[in-house]
């Protein structure tokens, strides 16, 4: 019988893979990818030698590697030679004001009701009360300092916390996971680094956000969130308005550990660039998410997925120790050429494991978005218990939407159950609002929201209002 | 208050009203009555703005306006309600927020500021009291799962926080029991005014117990062959609709 390492690496192993592509008019290394431009960004970013052997073992690892072939999606390969993977983190152009920024743009801020401070932040015009904001980041930090939680950013970590990274970076996504994921092993630039102490309860939800100009995010970005025994912290990754990058090609990985009886909520709002309406442009984002679960633990992926040209992303579980719980909802939204490929990988190790997966497409346009996930119940796994529910609803006749559910079980007292539905919104039910009084565009967003209310409701409060309002906006003009 | 002159109507290039002439005063009740296949649901869903039907000639006039310039959600912005004879459903959406959203709508429409949730909670208390409604329901996704009884009393319920000036109720007693079908008329009959009127568009004479008619219309393919008080529905109950088929034919 093989062990349970053994086990997981085998789990682990497998499949699973990301894209990346970029653009930067980076201020430093030329275009390539080699040895010595990984030396170079690990030199600049003054790291540790053991930091940098684990990048370069990233890399050969990454050179016996190709690009994964099997996702529902097709696109031109990006050329990897082409990226510039390190640029100083470079000063946004400052706008002097609000009329300077993209008309659009400020249409979408207006419907999502964000606010003007907001709205000169998110588009990169010059704040007078940015003092208030960095006197908020300050108070937060002293805040979360009081009760041991670290929340920084990875390269912080790196110089602050090695213990921590060197102990857990890896362990759950391995540099050989993926085509990806090794890229992104060997160039990462930046990304956010989490530790909650035992038995504490993080007070708030840590978002990304506090921290947005400290560090500006890269495209390979890299997250690690470690709940120690009997902690809990909900985090959040994102942004509800449009995310513009220059960058093409985003491959992230995010690595979640909970040990015995913590908790880890993550939850994502992905509004990048989707390019435009005729198919041009907008990001490829190929991300690795996993979390492990030790006993009695419970990791829950939440995502609105909204934006960029073409999506790969199966936040996943590996339910090790016993009694632990893994959950996915997910609302995945594809319009005019989108296409998206995302799911989830449960994998049932340990006794008496749960999983859930909610799973809601919406597909408009000439888009495509398919839903694919795993579950998997190992040999140990007594008793284990899923529940997936795989929706999808489609608007006009022009989209495709599609599932590919993969159950492998090899314990027989397993419990998996599966249900699939599709639906389409139905001029019935337009007409029905119209008829009393609803508008089309309000009648589509309030029967979106109601499609999707099992996932919404996993948001935080504000998080969720800010979602509803992305739906529709996603969804706008699009009805068949 | 509604109008509607030498209506025709066609769905599909095949014509289903061929000259309807109808008037509808304030604080009238007027039902509809013909066999199936004669053109009943085709009428409230024109009037109601559904745009599978061409409308190929004639004109409906609804408080001085044309209806037929307008889009089905500024009809109802007009006040006019139709009680679907099949309600959809809509998962997810409560039928709390399927009402307030509604209503807002509406108010937005006409220029006026979003109902408070005080009021618009004491005007859903006070009418499902009307319709013997129970607070559980309102938390309900909007007819999902719904029994028929349950989905034609939510009609009406949205009829009475709506408050429309025209309300017409397709088939609002067919899947009804005798029990339900006593507590909607009885709703519908408490909210009948002086100032808005009401269309019952139904098989049966049954209904027509509960909620008298002004007037008693009968349509049979397309057309209105005949019109006269309640007294003409007791006439149908008890000699059905063929002696006046005959008459038409002939």
């Amino acid at each position: 019988m093989k062990t349970e390492e053994s086990y997981l690496e085998e789990v682990t192993a497998s499949e699973y893979k990301y894209g990346f592509y970029t653009d930067i008019e980076a201020d430093k290394v030329p275009p390539g990818l080699n040895e010595d431009v990984i030396r170079l960004i690990s030199a600049k970013k003054n790291e540790p030698e053991w930091m940098t052997e684990w990048r370069l073992d990233a890399y050969r690892k990454f050179l016996k590697m190709t690009e994964p072939k099997w996702p529902n999606v097709s696109y031109p390969e990006p050329d990897l030679q082409a990226i510039s993977y390190y640029s100083a983190p470079k000063k946004k152009k400052e706008l002097e004001s609000l009329d300077e920024v993209d008309p659009e743009l400020l249409k979408t801020f207006e419907k999502l009701g964000i606010s003007l401070d907001e709205q000169k932040r998110l588009s990169g015009v010059a704040m007078d009360v940015v003092v208030d904001s960095v006197s908020v980041a300050t108070t937060f930090k002293d805040k979360l300092g009081e009760l041991g939680i670290i929340f920084c950013s990875m390269s912080d970590a790196i110089q602050e916390h090695p213990e921590l990274v060197k102990k857990y970076l890896g362990t759950v996504v391995p540099k050989s996971d993926n085509f990806y994921a090794a890229l992104n092993s060997a160039v990462f630039t930046d990304g956010s680094f989490c530790y909650i102490p035992k038995g504490v309860r993080c007070p708030m939800e840590l978002s990304t956000y506090f921290r947005i100009n400290e560090a500006g995010t890269g495209q390979f970005e890299r997250t690690l969130v470690i709940a120690d025994e009997g902690s809990y912290v909900s985090y959040l990754e994102g942004c509800t308005a449009p995310t513009r990058d220059e960058n093409q090609l985003h491959a992230a990985v995010v690595e979640l550990v909970a040990l015995d009886d913590a908790e880890i909520k993550y939850s994502t709002v992905q509004n990048w660039y989707p390019g435009n309406k005729e198919g041009k442009g907008g990001v490829y984002n190929f991300v690795t998410k996993r979390g492990i679960c030790e006993r009695n633990a419970k990791i829950s992926w939440t995502q609105v997925e909204t934006g960029s040209a073409v999506t790969w992303k199966y936040p996943s579980c590996i339910l090790k120790g016993e009694n632990s719980i893994g959950e996915f909802y997910s609302v995945a939204v594809t319009n005019n050429y989108q296409q998206a490929d995302t799911g989830t990988k449960m994998i049932h190790l340990g006794k008496n494991t749960k999983s859930t997966i909610i799973s809601k497409g919406i597909c408009a346009g000439k888009s495509n978005g398919s839903y694919r996930g795993l579950v998997k119940i190992g040999p140990r796994a007594q008793d284990a218990r899923n529940f997936s529910q795989c929706d999808s609803l489609l608007m006009g006749s022009s989209c495709g939407s599609h599932t590919f559910p993969y159950i492998e079980t090899q314990n027989k007292s397993a419990k998996v159950e599966h249900e699939a539905t599709t639906s389409k919104i139905g001029e019935d039910q337009i007409f029905y609002c119209n008829q009393r009084g609803i508008g089309e565009e309000e009648a589509i967003a309030l029967i979106v929201n109601g499609y999707c209310k099992d996932v919404l409701n996993q948001l935080p409060m504000e998080f969720a209002v800010e979602a509803q309002k992305l739906l529709a906006i996603s969804l706008e003009g699009s009805v068949g | 208050m509604l109008k509607i002159n030498n209506l025709q109507a066609a769905i599909e290039g095949k014509e289903i009203l061929k000259g309807i002439d109808l008037e509808v005063k304030p604080g009238e009740v007027h039902a509809i009555m013909g066999p199936n296949g004669s053109g009943k649901s085709t009428l409230s869903s024109v009037i109601a703005g559904r745009e599978d039907y061409e409308v190929t000639a004639g004109n409906i006039d609804f408080q001085g306006e044309d209806l037929l310039d307008l889009d089905a959600d500024e009809r109802a912005h007009k006040g006019i309600f139709l009680s679907f004879q099949y309600p959809v459903e809509i998962p997810g959406v409560t039928v709390t927020n399927f009402i307030k959203t509604a209503i807002n709508e509406s108010r937005k429409a006409r220029g006026e500021e979003a109902m408070p949730a005080n009021i618009m909670l004491k005007k859903m208390r006070e009418k499902m009291g009307l319709l013997e409604i129970d607070s559980a329901f309102l938390s309900r996704s909007l007819n999902q799962g719904f029994s028929g009884g349950e989905k034609k009393r939510n009609e009406i319920f949205q009829m009475a926080m709506l408050e429309p000036k025209l309300a017409i109720l397709d088939e609002t007693d067919s899947g009804l029991d005798i029990d339900a079908l006593r507590i909607v008329a009885n709703g519908v009959n408490k909210l009948k005014s002086k100032d808005n009127a009401i269309i019952v568009i139904t098989h049966y004479q049954r209904l027509l117990d509960y909620i008298v008619p002004d007037f008693v219309h009968v349509l049979h393919q397309g057309k209105i062959v005949k019109s006269g008080d309640k007294n003409l529905a007791h006439e149908l109950e008890s000699r059905g609709y063929d002696w006046l088929k005959e008459g038409v034919e002939a």
